[in-house]
């Protein structure tokens, strides 16, 4: 009886959206007169961070603060149309969305500027921090704030812009099955290192180390945290979570927190992390988006590592104690393979 | 149904109200005071959403009885800044980026400062066992643990 290290690979592409009719999410972006800007939307954010990132994405698009920019996600019935947030779209369809708004609230906002300075739109430029100047001559300038109150009160313009972003319906070939049901993908590969105890079947995290691609990382930080967060959503469906732990019958099945089993702080491991950034040609500044894959490598890279550590191929989720043990007494006995 | 008198400190401000008998601390909190901080996880003791300070000591307000808080002082999250200002948990946990959802942050920080309140040096070890009753979905608790530890260090050089 003993503990047994082992050590798994999995390596994953995620396509990013879907490609059900298209996809399609849309945004609206509006000024009010004192020159912050509103972003609506109907895309919930659950956390994962699409306000922060839509916010990011209109203010870089519009050339003023973050500060200035406001997103609205509230309501489905009286926002503009989204498809969700779910396939990891959120960052890419939203974003595109947003983007294309934005470009077109820009438009209205410079020539709104270009009224009052007298001068022609394309020779004006945002300089990030709230002002619009005449190109070469940063003296020329005008405050959003300013150029918002006389679209509004002089001008009678509304410094708006409608996106949407929808992805052309890629009919299947009869012939060949063949489609295309993403625009871009990102890639993921996990090493997970388990400890395995071939007396009780328990299945322990030791280390994982992952890597990344997932386009431009838009906001770093909410990355790493969805990575960080999404490979115990991983551990916890490869080794907990279900809705029927043992038993076929569903009365038998966990009805709370106490029954559903998941992974407490005290089951976490190290986990050390790679963002490869390779911008995406169609992405809101190159971002595809984290989102579902965070999870997705950990399951066969933990299944892997099993194998190495006692030899046992576990096909069946989660990897239950119970499993583990009759699959190691079904071969007779633990047999660990070559570690490399 | 009868009612029961009720007073105690709540956040440093003594409030009295009305319960009906059984009434757990969660409910009197959220709808008789309006303190929405404590949150409703599972109302059974298995998540700790719910999570308060009665006279400093972490107690699940969801299985706590109103009519059992008479009299002692109860601390929700509402009540740990100071002013405008953030408490050293609040900041460590904005910086560490250790919410997504937010739904368990006030059970987190409650049992956080709980252990800060003891223990101001606590090791990777203690805070791991001190947020064990609280369940977080979305953040794997790693920005959790490191928030925890990195206010533990800031109150340390503060003092």
């Amino acid at each position: 009886m003993a503990k047994h290290r082992g050590r798994g690979i999995a390596s994953i592409n995620y396509p990013i959206g879907m490609n059900l009719g298209g996809d399609p999410s849309q945004a609206l972006v509006h000024s009010n007169p004192s020159g912050k800007f509103t972003v609506s939307l109907s895309s919930i954010d659950l956390g994962q961070g699409m306000k922060s990132v839509t916010r990011q994405i209109c203010a870089e698009t519009l050339g003023v603060p973050v500060e200035d920019v406001y997103v609205d996600t509230a309501d489905s019935d009286t926002g503009p149309h989204c498809m969700g947030s779910f396939a990891s779209r959120g960052t890419h369809r939203v974003g595109n969305a947003v983007m294309a708004a934005a470009k077109e609230a820009r438009g209205v906002m410079m020539e709104a500027a270009a009224e009052e300075l007298e001068v022609n739109a394309a020779d004006l430029d945002t300089d990030g921090r709230g002002n619009i100047h005449v190109k070469g001559a940063p003296h020329r300038s005008i405050s959003t704030k300013d150029v918002a109150i006389a679209a509004q009160f002089k001008q009678g313009k509304t410094i708006s812009g409608r996106g949407i972003f929808l992805v052309p319906l890629s009919e299947v070939n009869p012939e060949t099955g063949e489609m295309s049901p993403a625009t871009c993908y990102a890639h993921a590969c996990l090493v997970a290192e388990v400890e395995v105890d071939d007396e009780t079947g328990e299945v322990a995290m030791v280390r994982m180390d992952s890597a990344y691609e997932l386009g431009r990382a838009l906001n770093p930080r909410l990355v790493e945290q969805q990575l960080v967060g999404g490979a115990w959503m991983g551990i916890s469906h490869t080794l907990f979570e279900t809705p029927e732990p043992y038993y076929p019958d569903p009365v038998h099945g966990p009805r709370d927190f106490v029954e559903y089993l998941m992974p407490g702080p005290g089951d976490i491991c190290p986990h050390d992390i790679a963002v490869l950034e390779r911008p995406a040609a169609d992405g809101p500044f190159g971002a595809k988006g984290p989102g579902e894959m965070c999870a997705n490598p950990v399951l066969p890279a933990v299944a892997n590592a099993i194998f190495n550590a006692v030899g046992v191929r576990m096909d069946e989720l989660p990897i239950t104690p119970e499993k583990v043990l009759r699959a190691i007494k079904a071969q007779g006995g633990a047999r660990p393979q070559a570690r490399r | 149904m009868t009612k029961t008198p009720l007073q105690f400190r709540h956040n440093g401000r003594d409030v009295a109200l009305f319960v009906e008998g059984g009434v757990n601390l969660l409910v009197a909190l959220r709808e008789s005071i309006g303190d929405m901080t404590p949150k409703f996880g599972c109302g059974q003791g298995g998540c700790g959403a719910c999570s308060v300070l009665i006279d400093g000591e972490l107690h699940l307000s969801c299985l706590t009885l109103a009519e059992a808080v008479n009299g002692r002082s109860i601390q929700t999250l509402d009540g740990v800044k100071d002013g405008p200002n953030l408490h050293p948990l609040q900041r460590a946990f904005m910086e560490q980026f250790a919410a997504q959802c937010g739904y368990c942050t006030p059970g987190m920080l409650m049992a956080a400062k709980a252990l800060l309140d003891r223990n101001p040096s606590p090791t990777r070890a203690e805070v791991i066992e001190a947020i064990s009753g609280n369940i977080c979905r979305c953040t794997g608790y790693e920005p959790i643990i490191n928030a925890v530890l990195a206010a533990a260090t800031s109150g340390r050089a503060r003092a």
